[in-house]
C-alpha cells in the first residue's frame, strides 16, 4: 500500500471540491473494496478522503413515491429497511445475496456501484490487465475465465461487474444522483451510468472527476412479484455464476436484469419485452452477440434455465396472492 | 515514533518491548529524495475505545484497524487470515456491529467503541458463547475462532432485531431462529477445520434452542 | 519402550480419562482468544522488526535484473534479502523447489526477496517497488498434455500386481473401464505460514507454526548450513496445516536469513495471495480405473492407473494405495506415473493419496454396482476380504468395513434410496444419495517424550508433538492423567518446542495413537522411578485417584514428589507387527444432496460417517477431526479447484475469493459413529489415527448422491453445475 494522506470531508460539496483539487485522491466510505485493492497496490490513492461523516446516511420518501437512498447507507441497513423490505423486495433480496454480515455491515450503497471485478488477472498486478494497466493486454482471454462475461464484453476486457445490489437497481430504473466539484447536482439514470470496456476498461463509469455520489433515488414502487436469484457454486460468500433480478407483472409484462455475464448489470429493452415469452426468449435478447469462451459457455443455458424459474417463480407467488 | 506509539504508553507494553515500541530513528535521510513522496508515511492520532478502555495511538495512516489492535495494542485475539475480508477471521463489533476489521483503517475509527473477543471474556471468565464453542468443540486449530465467536453474537443480535438474510423466507415477517438462517449469517467466518457442525450446536444452545 | 508384540491390559484400559469426551484443555486459551500463534508472540523476543516477502511473478526462468535501489532507499527499510546477498543455501532435505528463488525461477510466487522495515506498512510499501525484470522460459503446465511423456518414479512402489490381471479382466463378463480426474487443490489453512526468528551467538531460535518440528529443525539447519544444535524451533500453537506445514516454508527461512542480516528480530507472514502458489499443493490426477465383475458381483480383476505431476524431484501424488487393499478381486494391478510440470510444488495435503484415489475408486464401484444391478452398499460388503489381497498370509489387525457399512446403512436411512437415478423430486429440487467407502493406513512411528513429577505434584508432559487442531494437548494430558492416576487439573502439557523429546509429529493421522504411545512410555517410566522411591512392588503398583497402591498400601503421589522432582523421558519404538499385519482404519460414508432442477446447484442436507479406527482416545475431538473432514469431502466434491493457467504456469485463483472452500451455509448437520474398539496390534494405546478417515471416500459419497439425484455422471472434480446442466432431467 502506497502512503497516502487523510482526510475527514465536512460537507459532499468540500468533499466534490478537495476531490478534484487533490492529485489523485479517492473517497473512501466503507472501504471493503478500496482497502483490499490497495493492499495490492491496484490502487494507489495519494489522499483519501473519508466520507464518512457526511451524514448521507438516511433513507428518504421522494415527492414522487420512491425512495432517496443516502449514498453512506450501509448495505445492511438498505436490505432490512421496511420500506424496502416491502416495496423494493427484489432490491433487498440482491443485498443479502451479497459478501458476508460483516462487509454488508461496513458497505454502502454508493461504494457498491462502484466495486472493481473479480477477475482474478486484474487482482494479480503482475499480468497483464488492460483495465488495471492500460494497454498491458489482456490474460484473462485465454485463460481462466468460467466467472467472467460473454457480453459486452471486448477484444480488450472480458471482466464482468460482480455487484448484486446494481443488478436490481438496474431492473428498478435508479438513479445516481451526483455532486460535482463545481457543487452542481446531477441526476444519471443507471442505465447511463456505467461504460462498456470497448478499448478503454479502465473507464468503468460515468462520473467526472471529483463527482461524489450523494444519492441512489428509486422510482416509485412496481409492485408485481419480484425475484432475485443468484446462481453459484458455494452456497454463500460467494461471487455469482449468473444472477437474475425481475419485476413481473401479473400480466407476465415486466423488467429483467441479469448480473455475472456481463461488464456492468445487463438489462435490455428487447429483453424486457419478451418476458411474456418465456426465460429461453429473454436470455436470447440478453445475450444478443455473446462472445463466450470455452469455460464460460454454460452461462448461456444456465442464464436461460434461472430466467425460466425465476418467472415460474413469480407465477407462483402471483398464484399465492391469488389465493389469499 | 513508528509503530505502537500509544501516548499513554502502559509499563507493560514498554516493558514488552517489541520492536513496534521503539523509535525508528533518523530514517536515511540521505537517501530519502530518491525516493517519490508517495512513500513517506503520515501519521496521525487517533482515540477509540477498546473493549471499554480509552485509547489513543498515533499511527501510519495505512495501519488497519486489524494490524492497529494486533502489533499496536497487542490484543492479539483478531486474527489475520486473510487481510482481504475473505475469511472472517479479524471480525470484530464496532459501535456493536460487526466488521472486518482487516478492511478498515485505524484513522477511520476516531471515537469509535470497538469490541474485541479479548472484551467478551477471559480464561476462567468467560462469554457464554466462548463457554458454548469450548463445551461443543465448535473450533479445532482455533484460529478462526475469535471471528466465529464475535460473529455469532452479532448474528443473535442481527436476528433478534429482525434483521432479514438470503434465507429468510419472508422479507415483511422477523426472520426465525432456523439453522438455516444460522448458517447463512455465518457463512462469512471460513473455518478450514470444518468445526460448522459443532458451531451450531454451541449457537442454538445459547439462542435458547436445544440442538 | 519397543512395542513389538501384541498390547495386553495396561492402565490405559481403565479409560477413566482416556475415551472421555472431554473439552479440550487448551479450549479456554483458543476461545478468547489468548493461545498464541507463531506471528503473536510479541513477549518472547524485543524489538522484533517486520518482513514482507515478494514472490517471483512468472513460472519458470531467471531474473535478468532486480533494482533494489528503491525499496532499500525507503522509509524504515531496514535491509533486503535476496539470492544474491544471502549467501550460499542448501536445501532441506524434504523441500523440492529452494525457498528462495533467483536468479533461476522453478515456479509462479517462489519467494525472490524479502524486505524487511520498522513497520508491516513499510515494508509492504517497499517490497512492492521491487519490480524485478525476467526472462520467462516455456515451461510443462497442464498434466492432461504432459500425460503421455510421464514417467515410472524411481522411488515409492509405482506398480504392484497380483495374479493376472490382463487375463482375468479380459473374461470378466461385466466390466468398467474409466477415467477419472481430481483437481490440485489447497490445504487453505486459516493461519498463514507465520515465523519470527531471532540470532543469538550463532544460533537461531524461530517461532514458527509447523507440523513437524524435528524435520523443520533438520531443514533449517541443513538450508542454512549450521549445526542442528544451534536451531531452535517453537511452535505451540498451530492455525491449521493440513499438510501445508508439514514442511520448512519461505517464512521461516526467510525470516532467519533476514534477522541476520539486519541484525535483530524479524517477524514474517506470508500473505494470503501469495500462498497458492507460493507453498504446497495436493497435485491433480488423471486416473484410470478398470473393473471386472463376475454377474453376481464378486470382482474379478482391478487395476487402478494414476497420472500425476510436479517439479524435477517432486513426488507423485498416491492415488492407487487404497485399491492394493480395499477390495478382494484375483486379478491385480496398480500403476503410478509422474509428469514433470512446472506448476508450483505438489505435496502432502490431508490423506494424500487415498483422498484422491478414492475420489476415483469410489465413483467407479458406484458405477460398477449399477451394471451389475447390485445395491452399492452390498456390492461393497460382497467384496471384503479379510487379508492384504497383494499378499493373503498377511491378515488386517483388525477390518470392521463391512460392520461400518452395514450400520451406516441402516443409520442413513439407505433403504429409501431410489436405485434408479433422477427419481426423487421435492419441489424445485432432485435428491439424491450416495455412499463410499474409505480406508486410510495406521502408520507406526517411533514417538519421545519427557514427564516430570514436580514437587508441588504437577505432571509436566513435554514433547515437541504439535497440536494443529488435532487435539494433541487434550489427549495427551489424558494419557498422563491415566497412567499416573492424577485429574487432568494436575497435568501440563508442554508441545512444540524442538529443545523437547522428538515426537511422531502431526501428519498421516499418525499423530495421535504415537504421540500418545511415546507419553504411554515415558510415564512407565515415570511410574518406575516413583514406586522406587517409595519402596513399593511395582509389579502390583496401581495409580489411581492421586495414590499408589502397592500390597495393601496406599500412598499419596504428593508424598513421592515432595522428596524432589522424578524425571523420566522415553519413547515408543515399533517392532514388525505392523509388516506382518496390515493395520488401516475403515469408514462407511453416506451424503443426500439436493440438485436444484434449474440451475444445478448442488447442496448437501445430510452426511454420516461409520468410522472404525481402533481406541477413540477422546470421542469429541476425534469426532471433531471427522467432521471437519467430512467438510473438506464436500469441498473437494462440489468446489474446490485450483485454476490453472496453462500459458502462465500458475494457480490463478490464488485468493480465498477465488478458491472457493465451504462455508456454513454449505454443510449441514454431521452425524458420526465411531465402533471404538481397541486395536491391541497398534500400540499400548491399542488407537489407530482417525484424523484423515473422515476425508476418505467423503467425497465421493457427495459425488455419488449427486448422480443418484440426477443420472448425470461427472467423472472430472470438481461436480459443479455447469458439468451437470447440458444433461440434467427435465
Amino acid at each position: 500500500m502506497k502512503a497516502f494522506t487523510y482526510s475527514r470531508a465536512s460537507s459532499p460539496a468540500e468533499a466534490a471540491a478537495e476531490a478534484a483539487a487533490t492529485p489523485n485522491a479517492k473517497f473512501i466510505a466503507g472501504g471493503t473494496n478500496l482497502l483490499d485493492l490497495m493492499k495490492l497496490q491496484i490502487e494507489t490513492p495519494a489522499h483519501l478522503i473519508d466520507v464518512n461523516g457526511l451524514g448521507l446516511d438516511s433513507i428518504e420518501p421522494t415527492p414522487e413515491g420512491g425512495l432517496r437512498i443516502g449514498a453512506l447507507v450501509r448495505n445492511t441497513d438498505l436490505a432490512a429497511d421496511a420500506r424496502v423490505r416491502r416495496d423494493y423486495a427484489l432490491l433487498s433480496r440482491a443485498l443479502l445475496a451479497g459478501a458476508s454480515g460483516q462487509l454488508r455491515n461496513k458497505a454502502t450503497t454508493a461504494g457498491n456501484l462502484l466495486q472493481r471485478t473479480r477477475c482474478v488477472y486484474f487482482y494479480d498486478p503482475r499480468q497483464p490487465c488492460n483495465k488495471r494497466a492500460p494497454g498491458s493486454g489482456c490474460a484473462a482471454m485465454g485463460g481462466v475465465a468460467r466467472q467472467l462475461g460473454l457480453v459486452g464484453v471486448s477484444e480488450s476486457c472480458i471482466a464482468t461487474h460482480p455487484s448484486d445490489m446494481a443488478v436490481a437497481m438496474m431492473a428498478l430504473d435508479a438513479v445516481v444522483e451526483t455532486i460535482g466539484a463545481d457543487g452542481i447536482s446531477r441526476r444519471i439514470a443507471l442505465q447511463d451510468f456505467y461504460r462498456l470496456p470497448g478499448e478503454t476498461p479502465q473507464i468503468e463509469h460515468d462520473l467526472r472527476p471529483g463527482e461524489l455520489i450523494q444519492a441512489v433515488i428509486l422510482p416509485p414502487p412496481l409492485g408485481g412479484a419480484q425475484i432475485y436469484r443468484k446462481v453459484r457454486d458455494r452456497a454463500s460468500y460467494a461471487f455469482a455464476l449468473v444472477t437474475v433480478a425481475a419485476v413481473i407483472q401479473p400480466d407476465g409484462s415486466g423488467r429483467l436484469a441479469a448480473g455475472g455475464i456481463a461488464p456492468r448489470p445487463w438489462r435490455v429493452e428487447a429483453a424486457d419485452a419478451a418476458l411474456p415469452q418465456g426465460g429461453a426468449e429473454v436470455s436470447a435478447a440478453l445475450l444478443d452477440g455473446a462472445r463466450p469462451r470455452p469455460d464460460n459457455a454454460f452461462k448461456q443455458p444456465l442464464l436461460a434455465r434461472t430466467i425460466t424459474a425465476a418467472l415460474a417463480q413469480a407465477r407462483e407467488m402471483q398464484g399465492k396472492e391469488m389465493m389469499s | 515514533m513508528i509503530g505502537g506509539d500509544e501516548f499513554d504508553i502502559s509499563r507493560r507494553a514498554v516493558l514488552l518491548g517489541g520492536g513496534a515500541l521503539a523509535g525508528a530513528g533518523p530514517v536515511r535521510a540521505a537517501t530519502r529524495k530518491e525516493t517519490d513522496m508517495q512513500d513517506s508515511p503520515t501519521m496521525m492520532e487517533v482515540s477509540f475505545s477498546v473493549n471499554g478502555e480509552a485509547r489513543r495511538l498515533r499511527l501510519d495512516t495505512r495501519t488497519s484497524l486489524l494490524d492497529a489492535l494486533r502489533e499496536h495494542l497487542q490484543l492479539t485475539g483478531s486474527k489475520k487470515g486473510c487481510d482481504h475480508g475473505q475469511c472472517g477471521a479479524c471480525t470484530v463489533l464496532v459501535q456493536g456491529r460487526r466488521i472486518n476489521s482487516c478492511l478498515s483503517l485505524a484513522v477511520m475509527h476516531e471515537g469509535d467503541e470497538i469490541t474485541t473477543i479479548e472484551g467478551l471474556g477471559q480464561p476462567g471468565e468467560l462469554h457464554p458463547m466462548q463457554a458454548a464453542f469450548l463445551h461443543h468443540d465448535g473450533f479445532q486449530c482455533g484460529y478462526c475462532t475469535p471471528g466465529q465467536i464475535c460473529s455469532a453474537v452479532a448474528v443473535l443480535a442481527e436476528l433478534q432485531a429482525g434483521i432479514p438474510s438470503h434465507v429468510s423466507p419472508s422479507l415483511t415477517e422477523a426472520p426465525t431462529l432456523s439453522e438455516a438462517e444460522l448458517r447463512e449469517r455465518m457463512s462469512g467466518n471460513i473455518c478450514r477445520c470444518g468445526a460448522y457442525s459443532n458451531i451450531m450446536e454451541a449457537m442454538r444452545e445459547i439462542a435458547g434452542e436445544p440442538a | 519402550m519397543k512395542f513389538d508384540a501384541p498390547a495386553t491390559t495396561n492402565p490405559i484400559d481403565r479409560q477413566r480419562f482416556i475415551g472421555q469426551p472431554l473439552d479440550r484443555i487448551e479450549g479456554q486459551l483458543k476461545v478468547t482468544g489468548s493461545a498464541p500463534y507463531a506471528y503473536e508472540r510479541h513477549e518472547v523476543v524485543p524489538d522484533q522488526a517486520y518482513g514482507y516477502i515478494i514472490g517471483a511473478g512468472i513460472a519458470k526462468g531467471r531474473i535478468k535484473a532486480m533494482d533494489l535501489d528503491a525499496a532499500r532507499a525507503a522509509p524504515g527499510v531496514l535491509g533486503i534479502v535476496t539470492a544474491a546477498n544471502a549467501g550460499k543455501l542448501g536445501k532441506g532435505k524434504r523441500n523440492t523447489a529452494r525457498l528462495l528463488g533467483g536468479p533461476e525461477i522453478e515456479h509462479y510466487d517462489q519467494a525472490i526477496a524479502i524486505v524487511v522495515a520498522e513497520s508491516f506498512e513499510m515494508a509492504r510499501a517497499a517490497a512492492l517497488l521491487i519490480r524485478p525484470d525476467y526472462e520467462a522460459q516455456p515451461g510443462q503446465f497442464d498434466l492432461a498434455a504432459a500425460q503421455e511423456r510421464a514417467v515410472k518414479p524411481e522411488s515409492g512402489d509405482p506398480d504392484s500386481g497380483f495374479g493376472d490381471f490382463a487375463r482375468d479382466y479380459a473374461q470378466a463378463p461385466v466390466t468398467l473401464d474409466e477415467t477419472y480426474t481430481t483437481p490440485d487443490q489447497s490445504h487453505a489453512m486459516m493461519e498463514p505460514h507465520a515465523s519470527i526468528a531471532a540470532w543469538k551467538d550463532g544460533a537461531v531460535t524461530i517461532w514458527t507454526s509447523n507440523q513437524m518440528i524435528a524435520w523443520g529443525k533438520a531443514d533449517v539447519a541443513e538450508t542454512l548450513g549450521l549445526p542442528p544444535e544451534k536451531v531452535r524451533l517453537d511452535s505451540p500453537y498451530v492455525g491449521g496445516g493440513f499438510g501445508g506445514k508439514l514442511f520448512l516454508r519461505a517464512d521461516c527461512i526467510l525470516a532467519a536469513l533476514a534477522a541476520r542480516e539486519v541484525g535483530r528480530p524479524v517477524k514474517v507472514a506470508l500473505t494470503r495471495p501469495m500462498i497458492f502458489n507460493n507453498t504446497t499443493h495436493r497435485p491433480a490426477t488423471r486416473q484410470r480405473i478398470r473393473l471386472g465383475a463376475a454377474p453376481d458381483g464378486r470382482l474379478l480383476a482391478i487395476a487402478h492407473e494414476s497420472w500425476s505431476g510436479n517439479l524435477p524431484g517432486g513426488a507423485t501424488e498416491t492415488a492407487v494405495h487404497q485399491t492394493r487393499l480395499l477390495y478382494a478381486a484375483p486379478g491385480r494391478l496398480t500403476r503410478t506415473r509422474l509428469a514433470r510440470l512446472d506448476l508450483p510444488e505438489g505435496n502432502a495435503m490431508r490423506a494424500p493419496g487415498e483422498a484422491s484415489g478414492l475420489m476415483a475408486l469410489e465413483v467407479a464401484m458406484d458405477e460398477m454396482a449399477e451394471r451389475l444391478g447390485m445395491d452399492p452398499v452390498q456390492f461393497r460388503i460382497l467384496n471384503d476380504t479379510r487379508v492384504d489381497p497383494e499378499n493373503p498370509g498377511r491378515p488386517f489387525s483388525q477390518r470392521h468395513l463391512v460392520e461400518c457399512l452395514k450400520r451406516g446403512a441402516q443409520r442413513f436411512g439407505w433403504a429409501q434410496r431410489q436405485a434408479k437415478p433422477g427419481q426423487r423430486r421435492e419441489g424445485g429440487a432432485f435428491i439424491g444419495l450416495g455412499v463410499a467407502a474409505g480406508i486410510r493406513n495406521n502408520l507406526l512411528t517411533k514417538s519421545a517424550a519427557r514427564v516430570r513429577l514436580t514437587r508441588d505434584c504437577r505432571l509436566i508432559v513435554e514433547t515437541d508433538m504439535t497440536d494443529i487442531g488435532t487435539g494433541s494437548y487434550t489427549i495427551i494430558a489424558q494419557t498422563a492423567a491415566e497412567m499416573l492416576g492424577l485429574p487432568m487439573a494436575q497435568v501440563e502439557v508442554r508441545l512444540g518446542d524442538s529443545d523437547s523429546p522428538v515426537s511422531a509429529g502431526s501428519g498421516g493421522q499418525w499423530g495421535a495413537n504415537n504421540a500418545t504411545a511415546g507419553v504411554y512410555a515415558a510415564c512407565v517410566g515415570l511410574r518406575q522411578l516413583i514406586v522406587a522411591r517409595l519402596g513399593l512392588n511395582e509389579a502390583d503398583a496401581v495409580f489411581a485417584d492421586g495414590r499408589v497402591q502397592s500390597g495393601g498400601n496406599r500412598t499419596a503421589l504428593a508424598q513421592a514428589a515432595r522428596q524432589g522432582e522424578l524425571v523420566a523421558e522415553d519413547g515408543i519404538e515399533y517392532g514388525d507387527l505392523a509388516e506382518r499385519y496390515q493395520q488401516s482404519t475403515f469408514a462407511a460414508h453416506f451424503a443426500e444432496v439436493s440438485v436444484d432442477a434449474a440451475t444445478a446447484e448442488i447442496r448437501v442436507r445430510r452426511m454420516l460417517a461409520v468410522c472404525d479406527a481402533g481406541r477413540i482416545l477422546n470421542p469429541k475431538s476425534a469426532r471433531s477431526q471427522v467432521i471437519g473432514a467430512m467438510t473438506m469431502g464436500v469441498g473437494a466434491a462440489l468446489m474446490e479447484e485450483l485454476a490453472v493457467d496453462h500459458q502462465r504456469g500458475y494457480f490463478a485463483n490464488h485468493d480465498l475469493a477465488g478458491y472457493e472452500v465451504p462455508v456454513h451455509a454449505d454443510i449441514p448437520h454431521q452425524e458420526v459413529v465411531f465402533l471404538d474398539e481397541p486395536d491391541p496390534l497398534s500400540s499400548p494405546m491399542k488407537a489407530k489415527g482417525v484424523g484423515e478417515l473422515g476425508l476418505c471416500g467423503a467425497a465421493a459419497a457427495v459425488a455419488n448422491a449427486v448422480y443418484n439425484a440426477t443420472g448425470v455422471r461427472v467423472r472430472d472434480y470438481p461436480v459443479t453445475l455447469d458439468k451437470l446442466l447440458a444433461a440434467m432431467p427435465a
